[in-house]
């Protein structure tokens, strides 16, 4: 195939372009391949050629990456709407909570913070990158911007702004930062008129950027 | 700047002044990028002690200040592992030196590179 093949769709994590044969293809995007992209061939090859990890074991990693989405966040964040149960063992137990719905959220340890009318979080990592991929997979390119990470901890409101997002005065706004060891997740406050939704509709309501809490969920 | 801003680490950018928007645009990553992704995550899963996460982090928050402040950030991740593996004895500088220009070579024969 050649790159141009590939150069439509995608836009989403879960949709494999490449086959899995085609993972460690010497694909170039926009061009001839940079330093670093050859760089990544360098490594990898001499990593291959020392044993220290396996082209099948890369090609898996890569594909599990591929498969951890923000509709795994948003199965949780539905589930713990319609079940006040469910929500309290996710606050109090995020690895089982999310067990329960087949999730696998092995690795750092992720936190569960509720959004309501009187308080509304959202999380960064100020210092880097830190997220919760388990369930989000890995972080979209703003959120690693040093615009995100400067701004988000000492004026919310603009960030949120900027994201569509105005909230009344009277509701806080809580910034959380992630750490190695540590990583958030915010459950957002449910939308009105939503009562009569089934699970698989609510699920459609919760993005990626209401997990972080950027914006809000979306309204039915 | 004040002092205690000029004291920081440079990736310890919580709350500095900086007044630009932010590039909300979403950005397919490209096979490379996942790759290093992907090899960094295999690197310092805890199952295979070649580094740990800390170690990883520290290689990118020490990077030349022009390489942190310029380059982006799978660009980064990769310098970032080429420094922690020659620093981790699995291999040396002279064998990626050596492998790139080998990969340089192949590129060309193939007519990928220019």
């Amino acid at each position: 195939m050649s790159p141009h093949d590939h150069e439509h769709g995608d836009d989403h994590g879960h949709d494999h372009v490449y086959g899995d044969d085609d993972l460690l293809a010497e694909v170039f995007e926009g061009g001839p391949p940079d330093d670093y992209e050859i760089l990544e061939i360098a490594l990898r090859e001499l990593l291959f050629d020392k044993g220290v990890i396996t082209p099948a074991e890369l090609r898996a990693k890569i594909v599990e990456w591929d498969g951890k989405t923000p509709e795994n966040g948003a199965r949780i964040v539905a589930h713990a709407w319609v079940d006040p149960a469910y929500k309290q063992r996710l606050k109090d137990d995020f690895y089982s909570a999310a067990a329960e719905l087949d999730i696998d959220t092995a690795g750092p340890q992720l936190v569960a913070v509720e959004s309501t009318d009187d308080v509304h979080h959202v999380f960064c990592c100020t210092l880097c990158s830190c997220y919760p991929r388990a369930v989000l997979g890995i972080p979209p390119e703003w959120y690693k911007s040093k615009e995100y990470r400067s701004r988000i901890v000492v004026d919310p409101r603009s960030v949120l702004s900027e994201f569509g997002t105005t909230l009344p005065d009277h509701t806080d706004v809580r910034v959380i930062d992630n750490t190695a060891e540590s990583r958030y997740f915010v459950i957002p406050k449910r939308p009105e008129g939503t009562e009569g939704l089934s699970e698989e509709e609510l699920a459609k309501l919760v993005t990626r950027d209401s997990i972080i809490g950027v914006t809000e969920a979306l309204k039915p | 700047m004040s002092e205690a801003e000029t004291n920081r680490g440079q990736h310890d950018i919580g709350g500095l002044n900086v007044d630009s928007l932010i590039d909300r645009s979403e950005h397919r990553l490209s096979l490379s990028e996942r790759r290093v992704d992907a090899m960094m995550n295999l690197l310092f899963a805890p199952d295979r002690k070649i580094f740990n996460i800390d170690e990883m982090r520290r290689a990118i928050e020490t990077l030349p200040s022009d390489l942190y402040e310029n380059y982006n950030y799978y660009e980064r991740w990769t310098l970032a592992m080429e420094k922690l593996l020659i620093g981790k004895g699995i291999m040396t500088a002279d064998e990626i030196t050596a492998k790139v220009a080998d990969v340089r070579a192949r590129l060309k024969e193939a007519g990928v590179s220019a």
